[in-house]
């Protein structure tokens, strides 16, 4: 079972023996960036983005109210509404439907609440099939491998994996073109769509004013998954809620430009409720599983519930120099990158997500994309404090830490122990201690200057 | 005389130089430097000695009461400063953004009105003193420069040093990956050493490739950077700190 607490080694590993990944991923997220940069400055961008957080805190800040509304407004709809306090739980009533409607053949469509979840596991044991239909996920799903990203879940793998594992699965060529290795996953996902009963999805959005189910994609794969088979699942976080049908539109825009620089997905499917007696297809039966999971908690933590405010658009982990070193797997869960650093300690519990809020630089990338100004760097700085206080990380620190605060508050003690410096770098005995083991494990010591400063200013010789 | 603010009729501007706890004990030399170009400026420089750290390995590494006692020890060290001027981006915002936070009451108000009075070298030459033009010195020189994350993305300084250096004859080589992070991260660097150098390698691989002189106002990105380069025997590059460089600009 994959968990935090392993990144670093995970992360080690994936630099020292995976330089592909590395490569695979830098050049994907270079590529993500460049087309949001772009989408950015098509529009006034800081006025969308304060709009946008405006309207996601309101919500945030009301969201019982608003959670009521919704359930009101999609249950008029003919559609069953469910609540999920836990991950168990959303297994528990997608096993319940499952049983109600006898399901037996899913398709889904990306949703990165479900890995949250873990609902493939639950599925496979009720004894349904599943099928993942977005193409990064498909691939993903033949190599057995969680998504590494949250929009492109397998831009760590390149195109000579896809051109060999589609070689094995499906019998392309092995120099086929993405065309043709895209082509050849429609056509196998096709016989998918036509024989599935149940389709899964997530949402994007979910609007309490109208029950409108708000489903961003660029490949058609959740439209058919929404259309085709006869029930239709929607695992909804409760704050993936937005207030008024009017807000949408801008949204969807948003989403659009800061996840791959759109200005706006190919599909936006707005769902409201199971076909009616005139309409020619939909699915017969519409269910929508309000998720909590960790997400009232977070709520009510100062300062970091506004990772709540988050749209999934990844732009943060395009931006993120430590994310791009490596992917998202070492993070050993649903969430990578910033937004991941941040969310893991609200929904999973400090000790559980550490280290994930030390993965980070603070370069502050991340909080000038986010599309709704999520101020990730006070984020990783207040997780930190709680993981610091909870009495996480290595012991040897927070003595440090303490020394050298006493050192600082009494500026003689500072400075003869600044003096003491060169020595102590020179010196072999200093070597073991695990900072300068660690700097000089990878980089040329520091060479400190022959006088500090502050002495070379009371001697006057400057 | 082009570069030099009208002192005539005006007493002396007078500011307290805020070398930090990493610049004054591994590049004594370019704080010496920024106290010698702000005198050619006419700006007359104190250095209260019992200036230490900010806090700001504490603060990014989650200490906050830590970062609380030596944000106190700051404020009061600098509490009587006109101005402060400080070599560093990543330790001027410390001050300006984050320091009042830290402390409260009277002693909040203090900080806040520190963090009015406090400014980046570049930032504070340009924005303060109305200096652009420091001289000529950097004629003939080639050199790439690279923004600290704080500057950037705390104080919005990303134009000031890369005028004066132009101004002063310097060509500033295009850099793509400039205002990316070099993986210092403060106590990343030790805490996450493989990532940190490989975000570094990163940022070194992307260099344009006739550079070999690397300006920065951030002595942590300067140590790590060039330790990393120094790793990889890349003995030809150099790093100098923005304050040398613009010493040797103003011919001070």
């Amino acid at each position: 079972m994959r968990r935090p607490d392993g990144y670093y080694e995970a992360a080690r590993r994936t630099i020292e023996r995976h330089p592909a990944t590395g490569a695979a991923v830098a050049a994907a997220t270079r590529a993500f960036d460049v087309r949001r940069a772009r989408a950015y400055a098509a529009i006034d961008v800081e006025a969308w983005r304060r709009w946008a957080e405006g309207v996601k805190d309101h919500v945030l800040t009301g969201l019982d109210s608003h959670l009521e509304e919704a359930e009101a407004r999609l249950t008029e709809r003919g559609v069953t509404v469910h609540w999920a306090s836990t991950a168990a739980e959303a297994r528990t009533e997608l096993a319940g439907i499952v049983e109600r409607h006898g399901l037996a053949r899913c398709v889904k469509g990306k949703s990165m609440l479900s890995e949250e979840l873990g609902v493939e596991g639950a599925l496979a044991s009720c004894g349904v099939s599943v099928r993942e239909t977005d193409l990064g996920e498909y691939i993903i799903q033949l190599l057995d491998e969680p998504p590494s990203h949250i929009v492109g879940p397998a831009i760590h793998r390149t195109l000579d994996d896809c051109r060999e594992l589609f070689r094995r699965e499906l019998g392309t060529p092995a120099d086929a073109s993405p065309e043709l290795l895209a082509a050849a996953a429609r056509g196998a996902l096709r016989e998918d769509f036509l024989a599935a009963d149940l389709g899964l999805t997530g949402a994007n959005f979910l609007v309490a004013e109208t029950g409108s189910i708000v489903l961003i994609e660029n490949e058609g794969n959740i439209r058919l998954a929404t259309s085709l088979p006869r029930v239709h699942v929607a695992l909804v976080g409760i704050e993936k809620l937005l207030p008024r049908f009017a807000d949408v539109a801008a949204f969807v825009q948003l989403t659009a430009r800061a996840a791959t620089g759109q200005p706006i997905g190919t599909y936006v499917s707005l769902l409201h409720g199971p076909r009616g007696p005139h309409e020619p297809d939909g699915p017969e039966h519409v269910h929508v599983i309000l998720v909590d999971n960790g997400r009232t908690r977070l709520l009510a933590e100062p300062e970091a519930w506004k990772a709540l405010r988050c749209l999934r658009c990844g732009a943060c982990l395009n931006v993120c120099p430590v994310y791009r070193t490596t992917g998202g797997h070492p993070y050993g869960w649903a969430y990578s990158g910033p937004i991941g650093a941040v969310l893991a300690p609200g929904l999973l519990g400090v000790e559980a997500a550490h280290p994930l809020p030390y993965a980070s630089t603070l370069c502050g990338a991340c909080a000038d994309v986010c599309p709704v100004r999520i101020p990730l760097p006070e984020l990783l700085v207040h997780w930190r404090e709680r993981s610091v206080a909870a009495g996480l990380g290595p012991p040897g620190e927070r003595l440090a830490m303490r020394a050298y605060a006493t050192a600082a508050e009494r500026p003689s003690l500072f400075a003869a122990a600044a003096r003491l410096v060169p020595a102590a770098l020179r010196s072999p005995v200093a070597r073991w201690l695990p900072a300068l083991r660690r700097w000089v494990a990878g980089r040329a010591a520091p060479a400190p200057s022959r006088a500090s400063f502050r002495d070379l200013w009371r001697r006057g010789t400057d | 005389m082009a570069g030099r603010p009208n002192t005539e009729h005006v007493a002396p501007m007078r500011a307290a130089l805020f070398a930090t706890c990493l610049a004054d004990r591994f590049f004594a030399e370019a704080c010496a430097d920024a106290v010698h170009l702000l005198r050619h400026l006419g700006v007359d420089v104190l250095v209260p000695t019992g200036q230490t750290c900010c806090g700001q390995p504490a603060y990014n590494a989650g200490h906050r009461p830590e970062a609380a006692r030596m944000a106190r020890h700051t404020v009061r060290t600098l509490a009587d400063a006109e101005h402060v001027v400080v070599p560093s981006g990543s330790c001027a915002a410390m001050i300006r953004r984050f320091l009042p936070d830290l402390l409260e009451g009277s002693e909040r108000e203090a900080a806040l009105a520190l963090a009015g009075r406090t400014h980046e070298l570049s930032a504070f030459i340009v924005a303060v003193l109305g200096v652009e033009r420091l001289g000529r010195g950097l004629e003939g020189r080639r050199l790439a420069y690279h923004h600290g994350c704080h500057a950037l993305r705390e104080l919005g300084i990303r134009r000031e040093p890369i005028t004066l250096l132009r101004a002063s004859g310097a060509e500033v080589v295009p850099w793509p990956d400039a205002e990316d992070c070099c993986g210092f991260g403060g106590l990343f660097a030790v805490k996450m050493p493989v990532l940190s150098t490989a975000i570094a390698d990163s940022k070194l691989a992307g260099l344009p490739a006739d550079v070999d002189d690397v300006v920065s106002g951030e002595v942590g990105c300067l140590l790590h950077l060039s330790g990393r380069a120094r790793h990889h025997g890349a003995s030809g590059l150099r790093f100098e700190h923005l304050a040398t460089t613009l010493r040797e600009a103003a011919g001070a």
